[in-house]
């Protein structure tokens, strides 16, 4: 069993596509719960949450206050609010944007890098701006594994260019790649990483 | 963002510790009881704070707020203040248009109780709905918070001039039937909203937490409040509104927030899931299933 016990993914421009890749290339038993965080505006709709069921056998849905973190399951942060991560469940907030933005990608990295310690995985994916840098950089500080998307595959290369420079020792992944490297985290045991 | 704040040397036990006292230290002395809120949310308020004030750790914090009581105003402030706006989503304002108003209007007054209310824009918001449905004059709005600040800027009634055209587009959204700019008057930087529609409003403070139910509602507004609660405060609330709410009365939620952790569930039914607006459809509920 995996010492990882949580993976946060963060996400902004072109993250429906990248997001898409990866939940179909996981399994519906995939063990280790799942949040994504994925910049919207207000207004939308639930749509995320059903476009990205179509293609998985993970649950997808979009969280409602202290829902659980369980094996299978894929939450996504609802537009409007931050998400924060509790041990084993996740607490919603409405308190001011963080850099333009709520959710906030740095917020739920930062909260889970604090709750979960070494036991959690960041991944940043495609995006037009930074958010996500400080929050990996965070993870990687708690002894946490920080995951990164190759910029030169992502649709917008800033966001994984600038967790990158944040968290310069951060495993480099080509999107196509990303579904079989977390798979292996979860067969990977915590001590290995040390 | 608090990451200059972030300790060199984190312990989470430590940090447990340091916070529970701090809490403790604040119900003791002021009476604010913040010990079963969530935590994540506290922790990351605090931190805030304790950047705002160039201070290094949570002791430090304690330290300051006990013997500095401006310094505990302005935490009050990061701990309770949380961001609001006028018809914050309009669906839920449709909704209750269709699915409240039709009950409302069977009744010679209507009570409605609006517990969380801030800085008051969302008891306004529903002044003008009940207003435009023709209700207003026999209703009652009694909003609450328990941070006297914020209630004072609720009933002084200014919100900022740039937010008046997000808030416009909203009322537009929410089914609003006028000119939303007859609903307040440009004054310097702020709009001064109509002091017609606080005839009816009653700001007061009330603490959820600590203070106890004062009548019997037909409507009761608990929007994005609840969330700030660890699950068994969550529940001890749920307990009061529930108790609070006439048969029948209606319950509205955050968009986010549901009864699925509350023990009184049961007792409710659906009437709009995605508008979260519950009615109370048994006067006394069953025993709460022990879990």
């Amino acid at each position: 069993m995996s010492g990882i016990a949580l993976i946060v993914i963060g996400t902004s421009w072109g993250g429906l596509e990248a997001l898409s890749v990866i939940v179909r290339g996981l399994p519906g038993s995939f063990p280790i719960p799942l949040v994504a965080v994925q910049h919207r505006s207000r207004d939308a709709r639930p749509m995320l949450a059903e476009l990205l069921q179509q293609n998985t056998e993970l649950t997808v849905s979009e969280a409602e206050d202290k829902d659980f973190l369980s094996p299978g399951r894929l939450l996504l942060a609802p537009p409007d609010y931050h998400l924060l991560i509790e041990d084993s469940f996740i607490s919603l907030d409405t308190d001011q944007q963080v850099k333009y933005s709520r959710p906030s990608i740095d917020v739920t990295l930062i909260s889970a890098a604090e709750t979960y310690g070494a036991r959690v995985a960041g991944l940043v994916l495609t995006g037009a701006n930074d958010d996500g840098a400080a929050g990996l950089r965070r993870i990687a500080d708690r002894g946490g594994v920080a995951l990164v998307e190759d910029p030169t595959t992502a649709t917008s290369a800033a966001m994984p260019a600038a967790a990158l420079r944040a968290v310069p020792q951060a495993r480099v992944l080509a999107l196509a790649d990303i579904p079989a490297a977390l798979v292996r985290l979860a067969d990977e045991p915590i001590r290995r990483r040390a | 963002m608090t990451l200059a704040a972030a300790p060199l040397t984190y312990d989470p036990e430590i940090e447990r510790i340091e916070i529970a006292l701090l809490l403790e230290g604040i119900f003791r002395h002021y009476g604010f009881d913040f010990r079963s809120y969530a935590y994540s949310s506290i922790r990351r308020r605090v931190w805030k704070r304790i950047e705002a004030e160039s201070l290094s750790s949570i002791s430090a914090l304690q330290e300051l707020i006990l013997h500095d009581r401006q310094a505990m105003e302005r935490l009050l402030h990061d701990l309770s203040v949380n961001v609001t706006a006028m018809f914050r989503d309009p669906e839920f304002y449709v909704a209750f248009r269709e699915k409240v108003i039709p009950h409302l209007r069977t009744f010679p007054f209507v009570r409605i109780w609006h517990a969380g209310c801030a800085t008051g824009e969302e008891a306004y918001s529903m002044a003008i709905l009940l207003q435009e449905e023709g209700l207003f004059d026999r209703s009652r709005i009694y909003a609450t918070d328990m941070n006297e600040i914020v209630l004072q800027k609720a009933k002084e009634g200014i919100f900022p001039l740039e937010r008046m055209q997000e808030y416009t587009q909203n009322y537009l959204r929410a089914g609003g039937t006028q000119s939303f700019s007859k609903y307040y008057t440009a004054k310097y930087d702020g709009a001064l909203l109509s002091r017609h529609l606080l005839r009816n409003i009653v700001f007061s403070q009330h603490n959820l937490v600590t203070d106890r139910s004062f009548a019997e509602f037909h409507v009761i507004l608990c929007r994005n409040v609840l969330i700030y609660f660890d699950r068994t405060l969550q529940g001890i609330v749920h307990e009061l509104l529930f108790s609070s709410l006439a048969t029948f009365g209606v319950l509205a939620l955050g968009s986010k927030e549901s009864l699925k952790f509350s023990p009184n569930e049961p007792c409710y039914e659906v009437l709009d899931l995605s508008a979260k607006l519950y009615r109370k459809v048994h006067s006394t509920c069953p025993a709460s299933p022990s879990s």
